[in-house]
């Protein structure tokens, strides 16, 4: 569901595709609901091992993350600091965890590639980035941790199923046609890099 | 021979240094990123920068890491063989690690490589990693304290040139790595940059100039151009915050140099976040010290 609340646009899981069909590359939005943090080798479990993801994710989030967590006793956690990380390690896996899991919603740090933008069209989801570094901001839109699954993965890569509240910003960097804001972005930036590697090798003739 | 009670307060205070870095950044990094938020003008890169510094006050005010990555923690130490403790700093730096890990806490990054399991305590083999530099005639001790998260640890890269290819295959060097892994890499970036003759020379100055502040100049001439270059070059292709596109790409560059052999150029490219978590500590025999890096930081 999507829901416009003082000015910010706020996905509510469960999300559905037609929910996803208006947003687009380079629009800023926000999540409430399920999160729950999946990166390496879950995906690697998934998507090798063929083994079914502990928590459910279909028509909701998964954070390319590994957070700090602290335990509270009786197996209950507080998030202090979560923020993204590389989601580009995670896209030879996506097209197919994207198939089995039913993920709606896929945040991490940068750009994905082909199989990743493929999924999104086929399967009607959407890759955003939130910005990385900021794992306070991100910390304090966990109202929850609700679930800890796959433990023996250690603190990053543990599944951490949270309940989360204007999770954001959340820029959008592949949308349900596909398009891609990296691969866009970069087709200016390596050209600009080609002028600038002329430019400046002109000037660093040192070998004479 | 130092006392046990003099290696427990270095300990001690290397915890709460080491803790401090994880929440609050550097002065200088501080200091620049206010000035690249101020001069970019598209609304994608404000709503970046917004986030960061409402993270940072967020950070300090609720003491907590600043970014979840708190890195696979790295010692560059520069130690006078008359300091008291210099036979105890390997142990108690480890230590140190290990009281910061539960007490700020920080993520436990220590993965044990062909076992491949996480110790669960932020150390392992050989980590944290420490590098010396053993200074004669001298009693006080400078410590380098750096995290580094994965993903501007991921840009790494060494190779080896032939000098035909000459500072022109370094400039290419640096610049391929900006588009295909700095995106990534929390730009804006500080980059450096290690010419020397092997892989292993160059990546370890390229490792040594992320620890000066932000814009220090080689002293070389020829060098100190070539970082304005470098420095020019990489924000005029326009990464910006984030990869998402911005006037500016870089904190800095930094390149550090040592001799080479007649064959070869050895060039490496290291990179920083825009969360930089450097320290800088220096102790005297007494252990009374002074950081360079964090005015506001009281140990």
């Amino acid at each position: 569901m999507v829901e416009i609340r003082n000015g910010k646009k706020v996905l509510i899981t469960p999300v559905s595709a037609g929910d996803l069909k208006d947003i687009h590359i380079g629009d800023i939005i926000y999540l409430d609901g399920s999160l729950t943090t999946c990166r390496d080798v879950a995906h690697r479990r998934v998507v090798e091992e063929g083994r079914p993801l502990p928590v459910e994710v279909r028509d909701r989030a998964i954070l390319h993350a590994g957070p700090i967590i602290r335990p509270l006793g009786e197996d209950r956690f507080e998030m202090v600091s979560v923020g993204p990380t590389t989601s580009m390690r995670m896209e030879r896996f996506e097209y197919e965890f994207v198939r089995e899991t039913g993920v709606r919603v896929i945040v991490g740090k940068g750009g994905m590639k082909e199989k990743t933008a493929a999924a999104c069209r086929e399967f009607g989801c959407i890759h955003c980035v939130i910005p990385a570094g900021n794992a306070v901001v991100a910390a304090v839109c966990v109202e929850e941790i609700l679930r800890a699954e796959w433990r023996d993965l250690g603190m990053p890569e543990t599944l951490w199923n949270c309940r989360v509240r204007e999770f954001g910003p959340l820029i959008v960097s592949i949308d349900t046609e596909g398009r891609n804001f990296f691969e866009e972005k970069k087709i200016g930036y390596n050209r600009r890099k080609d002028e600038q590697i002329e430019a400046i090798s002109a000037q660093v003739k040192f070998i004479r | 021979m130092a006392s046990d009670a003099m290696v427990q307060k270095m300990t001690d205070m290397m915890a709460r240094f080491i803790g401090y870095t994880g929440i609050i950044l550097p002065d200088d990094v501080t200091a620049k990123l206010k000035e690249l938020r101020a001069k970019e003008d598209n609304p994608l890169a404000k709503v970046i920068y917004d986030t960061m510094f409402r993270n940072q006050a967020l950070a300090e005010e609720m003491r907590r890491p600043s970014c979840q990555d708190t890195g696979a923690i790295q010692f560059w130490v520069r130690c006078g063989t008359g300091f008291p403790l210099i036979n105890d700093l390997a142990g108690l730096l480890r230590q140190a690690v290990l009281r910061a890990t539960s007490d700020t806490p920080l993520r436990h990054n220590a993965v044990e490589t062909f076992e491949e399991y996480n110790t669960g305590t932020n150390t392992g083999k050989d980590l944290p990693t420490i590098w010396w530099e053993i200074v004669p005639n001298r009693d006080d001790c400078e410590i380098y304290t750096y995290m580094a998260g994965g993903g501007c640890t991921l840009p790494g890269a060494a190779m080896v040139l032939m000098p035909g290819e000459g500072y022109e295959g370094v400039t290419k060097f640096v610049l391929d790595r900006m588009t295909s892994y700095g995106l990534n890499a929390c730009p804006p970036l500080l980059v450096g940059v290690g010419v020397a003759t092997s892989v292993e020379t160059a990546a370890l100055l390229s490792k040594k100039a992320l620890l000066w502040p932000i814009g220090s100049r080689n002293p070389n001439e020829r060098a100190a151009k070539m970082e304005k270059l470098l420095e020019d070059g990489i924000n005029a292709i326009g990464i910006g915050p984030q990869g998402m596109g911005g006037r500016y790409s870089v904190l800095g560059v930094h390149i550090e140099n040592a001799a080479r052999h007649p064959s070869a150029i050895g060039v490496a490219v290291n990179v920083g976040c825009w969360s930089h978590r450097r320290g800088h500590i220096i102790f005297d025999r007494e252990l009374n010290c002074t950081i360079t890096t964090h005015s506001g930081c009281v140990l």
